[in-house]
């Protein structure tokens, strides 16, 4: 398998990072080294095994429905790089 | 008083001979002396940490200390402290001045007194082998400045090795602890999967990453992982078992311990200088009455790909929310929401981190997830199957850390490739949910050697212990890097 600049370029976008030609081109060949590293995994018969997702193979745990946290919303949003009155502030994406 | 064990200075805290602020400045001084040359710490704010270091001293003229009270450690700085900025080593997050505390700084510095000398340098959110990933420049390692410490937590084993400070955090996603530990002399546990909470710990891959502890000796790991480890509501893969003492068994003797050797850690690869220090330190083993078996991990080739597919995909859903929207950096000039999004994410990750979010999102898209994600989901099974089968004729694995000593600094920068392979031995731990520990057992041409010990789930202790009673037989783990005084 080898990746096509227009599947980097695609990828990057799902991504959501910009990514220049140049910058493409670079990508696509340590993209490509990459996958085939990783494809040394397709030689092998893996029928019947059960995926892990997981190190321990727990349920997810359940909380009682009470609040538990505090209000950390002016903590929280001091670091934010845009807030008013509260709210995120971002460009306008509903004309 | 630089290279007491942490039991000295727990000893020396309570009887008086020194306060916290005399150690904490002390080591503030070797770090404002040091790091320059080094650049193990990207914050140090002495004032911050003085403070703290009076409050330990007040707790302990008040009798209310802990083993642990006063003595000053370095913090990793991917796990979140209130009120110190932690910048996970990225561009991204290089202002972020966290408004909350990781459950692990809380149990250290609030609750077990612990004072913070500062944050230390990492690869860019924990993706490297070498810190050369970092936003804040690549850390030099005390044994020989043109070369790696290790990574990612470089930065942590940089400082403990220059002995700018007494004991450090790491943490471990594929041997993020236990590599740099091999590479700096240090001797570094990634625990059992669950044993120490995220919370508040930047994520990079959920179900690999573990915190754990770095330091001169096993038995000031035991000591420190006592204050890191325990369940966690705020963590929901945190396990919920009883509190253990994990310096309980660091004195029994080894007198049948059998020991694993996969023949998979002994082939070629592995550079001769490693594998001659490796086997002194396995035939000091036995003369302390452990017995070795011939074990396999068929699987364990696989390891690297198979992470390379399952630490990206974990990766690219975690790094999705650094938008610019709620934390951290936003570009200066933006048009759409969507051309924010892209270029805040273009211009505050590195290339390390961006070629790990774009595979990621490759292996996880339509029409890929099966042959590579569920793929290397089914050959992690595999990986862990091949443990189990282990600790069945064993108690403890043991093998090289690192297939080679510190590399130069920009060997391996330019092929991504070379530098994974960086990890061949550790990474399979991780997938496995394993406690792994590298510890000292010599050097080549110079340059320090870690021994990997890979234990069955839980079997920290008895790890902890295997480590002790070898480094009360050697004094690899005392030596320390010449110009460093």
């Amino acid at each position: 398998m080898s990746l096509t600049l227009e599947q980097v370029q695609r990828i990057a976008h799902l991504a959501r990072i910009e990514i220049s030609a140049a910058e493409a081109a670079t990508t696509q060949g340590h993209l490509n080294g990459i996958f085939r590293l990783i494809e040394q995994m397709q030689a092998v018969d893996t029928r019947g095994v059960d995926p892990m997702a997981h190190a321990q193979d727990l349920g997810q745990r359940l909380r009682d429905d009470k609040v538990t946290e505090e209000d950390c919303r002016a903590a929280f949003q001091a670091v934010a790089p845009e807030c008013e009155a509260g709210l995120y502030l971002v460009p306008k994406v509903i004309e | 008083m630089i290279d007491a064990s942490l039991n000295e200075l727990s000893r020396a805290l309570a009887a008086k001979r020194v306060s916290s602020v005399e150690l904490t400045g002390l080591f503030l001084d070797r770090i404002e002396r040091l790091n320059p040359a080094l650049n193990a710490f990207v914050t140090v704010e002495a004032e911050k940490s003085l403070d703290s270091a009076r409050a330990a001293d007040a707790r302990i003229a008040g009798g209310g200390a802990g083993p642990l009270t006063g003595i000053p450690i370095a913090q990793k700085d991917i796990f979140c402290a209130e009120g110190w900025r932690t910048t996970c080593g990225s561009r991204m997050l290089a202002n972020f001045v966290s408004p909350y505390d990781a459950t692990v700084i809380r149990k250290m510095h609030g609750e077990a007194g612990l004072v913070s000398l500062g944050k230390t340098n990492m690869d860019e959110f924990a993706m490297g082998s070498s810190n050369e990933t970092s936003h804040f420049g690549p850390v030099r390692n005390p044994w020989d400045r043109e070369r790696v410490p290790g990574g990612s937590s470089g930065g942590s084993a940089a400082a403990v090795a220059a002995r700018l400070a007494p004991a450090a955090t790491g943490t471990d996603t594929g041997g993020s602890i236990r590599q740099p530990a091999a590479l700096c002399n240090l001797t570094g546990l990634k625990p059992t999967y669950g044993i120490v909470s995220r919370y508040g710990m930047i994520a990079f891959a959920s179900s690999l990453d573990q915190g754990g502890p770095m330091a001169k000796s096993a038995e000031d790991c035991a000591l420190l992982l006592n204050a890191m480890a325990g369940f966690d509501e705020r963590d929901s893969t945190s396990l919920d078992r009883p509190t253990e003492d994990y310096a309980r068994d660091l004195d029994r003797p080894l007198s049948g311990l059998r020991i694993g050797l996969p023949k998979e850690f002994f082939g070629e690869g592995c550079a001769a200088g490693v594998m001659m220090a490796v086997q002194a330190a396995l035939a000091e083993y036995e003369k302390l009455g452990a017995t070795m078996v011939d074990v396999s991990l068929p699987n364990s080739h696989l390891s690297v790909p198979a992470y390379y597919v399952i630490a990206p995909a974990e990766a690219s859903s975690n790094l999705s929310r650094f938008d610019g929207v709620r934390y951290g950096y936003r570009a200066p000039e933006y048009g759409s929401l969507d051309d924010m999004y892209m270029k805040t994410r273009a211009q505050g990750f590195g290339d390390e981190v961006k070629r790990r979010i774009l595979i990621g999102t490759y292996v996880l898209s339509h029409g890929y997830y099966d042959a590579y994600y569920l793929q290397a989901q089914r050959i992690r099974r595999l990986i862990a199957d091949d443990f189990v089968a282990a600790f069945r004729q064993c108690d403890v694995i043991m093998g090289p850390t690192s297939p080679t000593t510190a590399f130069k600094l920009g060997e391996k920068a330019a092929d991504p490739v070379q530098m994974y392979l960086s990890d061949i031995y550790t990474i399979a731990v991780n997938l496995a949910g394993l406690p792994g520990m590298s510890l000292p057992c010599g050097f080549a041409d110079g340059l320090p050697v870690g021994l990997q010990l890979i234990g069955n789930y839980f079997a920290e202790a008895r790890l902890l212990n295997a480590a002790h009673r070898y480094q009360q037989a050697t004094d690899w783990h005392r030596r320390r890097p010449e110009g460093m005084a």
